[in-house]
């Protein structure tokens, strides 16, 4: 038996890289100039799913929602090993939270139909809500296995799962389809083969827009997002109120003194 | 608009037969944040004997429990709980609901949300009630929802202005406990189960939990490294400070993604929020996230050679230069203090 999988990925601003010259001279970031990445869980995600294929043969398709220029990410999936790469892209999408992004989302799922699986990484760096992931299998109507770190059997119409809980693992067995994210921990994704790098650098991935896809406008982009951003403060690094100490011996032995007149030691 | 309801919920989860800390924490925020709505704290519990558990929260300030027991439901399960909860939300309409942002947490509350197609925001630091003004309307009395966003670059407030549900997730430790001198006369509302065939579309197989060996909440002293500590083979030198001071160790997510320390030991937005009474910061550069998980610390050491460190504008004692050099020098100049 074959297992389709459908496994959503998201191009990311590198925030955990932020280097010189991505700070401006006031303290705040220049957001233009941080590098795009492939959120990280998402190209483990897609590990899994391609994994999938491997043992038991059938087709991978990468979706992923955003600007045009997204399109570099899904070429990285094909690189990988994914079969079909999907660009849903709309200037009416712009500005989406979480639910209305897994509204488009889940109508992209339905619209291309047919999967046994869907696969997520169980957070995006940039907002770290893992949120899309279960909002999506909710507007599907599927089962969920969050923290997705091993899977341990297919059958037929079944699979098994371990998955991470509060200071331990618990194994799971859900009917399918069912949508899993899956964190870092679960496998280390595949390098890039020559072949399809090769094969695909023009590569011009399919895109869908709102014209294609069976979506209620209202529902969508900033309309359809029920949080709204009322305020954003820069963080802007000032010198707080601190007695420097000399890092030599009369320093730190200072220091340890004024600890522990404190009574913080002992 | 139909008029809004005044009642703030906590998700309350459980933790071995025991509520977790962390909704105990949000409903000594949710009492809060219920006064100033003029509005009532209630309780929502899923799960199996749930009496003393119901009756615990009326010490947290819950004016009423709303209690769904079964025997099918003993244990969490996406499915059942998550639709319960979303049935729940639909009928009653609350104007709040709290949810620790918790493997739990974060595993139900979205669906809930997408269910009932209320806003959520994940992992706030602080949560307030304030008048609003947003494109040119007025919103009495709205939940600003706080938190740190962009890899820690901003402070972003999320707001939930055209929804009568507003949802927010918080971390464990983020919020202050506090019970109540006297617990109130709470009410428990029993809320039967009819069950439905897709609850049981997941079965749990096994299930291996162990309680938590860290306990970095409750250590008096924390000695936590970041990416700048460069190995795990010098977080070495951390735990052997700490354990001459009597501390724990920890570390910032930079020096956790590096696999230098466990996950358990992360301090931060998206680990452990921290008080000790004293903490000590080496190589840790200090983006707010991780600030955002100590800065309440009584005494706060910072140690690194960048100058321009965020994390120096929060310490108390300032030292500049290489962790990997002082550190040492630091256990030296404590053990001649013993002689």
């Amino acid at each position: 038996m074959t297992y389709n999988s459908i496994v959503l990925v998201k191009q990311v601003p590198d925030t955990a890289n932020i280097s010189g010259d991505v700070m401006k001279p006031d303290g705040t970031v220049n957001r233009a100039k941080l590098p795009a990445i492939f959120n990280p869980e998402d190209k483990v995600a897609l590990e899994l799913a391609l994994q999938v294929k491997d043992q038991y043969g059938g087709k991978v398709t990468a979706v992923t929602m955003g600007p045009p220029k997204a399109a570099e990410l899904l070429k990285e999936c094909l690189y990988m090993g994914a079969d079909d790469v999907i660009l849903v892209t709309d200037r009416q999408f712009a500005g989406a939270d979480t639910l209305a992004t897994s509204y488009v989302l889940s109508k992209v799922i339905d619209k291309i139909g047919n999967y046994d699986m869907i696969f997520a990484g169980r957070q995006a760096i940039d907002g770290d809500t893992a949120q899309v992931g279960p909002q999506t299998a909710e507007k599907l109507k599927l089962p969920q296995i969050t923290y997705t770190e091993k899977i341990l059997e297919l059958n037929d119409d079944s699979i098994k799962v371990q998955r991470l809980i509060d200071g331990g693992c618990e194994v799971l067995v859900s009917k399918l389809p069912v949508l899993l994210t899956v964190v870092k921990e679960a496998s280390v994704p595949r390098p890039f083969r020559a072949k399809r790098v090769m094969a695909y650098k023009n590569f011009i991935p399919q895109q869908l827009t709102t014209e294609d896809l069976d979506v209620d406008l209202e529902r969508c982009g900033l309309p359809g997002s029920p949080t709204k951003v009322h305020k954003i403060e820069s963080v802007v690094l000032s010198a707080g109120d601190h007695v420097s100490i000399e890092p030599t011996k009369e320093g730190l032995g200072l220091l340890i003194d004024t600890l522990m007149n404190d009574h913080i030691f002992g | 608009m139909n008029k809004l309801s005044h009642e703030v919920w906590v998700y309350i989860e459980k933790k071995n037969d025991n509520i977790a800390d962390v909704s105990l924490e949000l409903l000594s925020k949710g009492r809060k944040l219920a006064e100033k709505l003029n509005g009532t704290l209630k309780a929502v519990i899923i799960g199996d004997n749930l009496e003393e558990l119901a009756k615990q929260t009326f010490h947290y300030g819950a004016d009423e429990a709303l209690v769904v027991e079964h025997a099918d439901l003993k244990e969490y399960l996406t499915m059942p709980y998550s639709r319960i909860l979303s049935e729940l939300v639909k009928e009653r309409q609350p104007r709040i609901v709290l949810f620790g942002a918790t493997f739990v947490g974060r595993d139900i509350a979205p669906r809930v949300a997408s269910n009932t197609l209320s806003g959520l925001t994940a992992d706030c630091t602080d949560l307030q009630i304030s008048d609003v003004t947003y494109m040119k309307k007025e919103y009495p009395k709205l939940l600003l929802q706080i938190r740190p966003a962009f890899g820690g670059n901003i402070v972003a407030t999320i707001i939930t202005p055209d929804n009568p549900v507003q949802m927010a997730s918080v971390r464990e430790g983020v919020m202050e406990m506090s019970a109540l001198d006297k617990p109130l006369e709470g009410k428990i509302a029993k809320i039967p189960y009819v069950g439905e065939e897709i609850d049981k579309i997941i079965e749990i197989i096994d299930r291996h939990q162990e309680e938590c060996k860290v306990n970095l909440k409750c250590a008096p002293i924390i000695v936590a490294g970041g990416y700048g500590m460069g190995s795990k083979e010098n977080f070495g030198l951390l735990k052997k400070l700490a354990d001459l001071i009597g501390g724990e160790v920890a570390g910032s997510r930079a020096a956790v993604d590096a696999g230098f320390i466990e996950h358990e030991r992360q301090v931060g937005q998206t680990g452990v929020t921290v008080r000790p009474k004293l903490y000590i910061a080496a190589g840790i550069s200090g983006a707010i996230q991780h600030r955002a998980g100590m800065d309440e610390s009584s005494k706060i050491i910072a140690i690194n050679s960048d100058p321009d460190a965020p994390i120096f504008g929060v310490c108390h004692y300032k030292i500049l230069g290489d962790a990997i050099k002082i550190i040492p020098a630091l256990i030296e100049a404590y053990k001649n203090k013993l002689k």
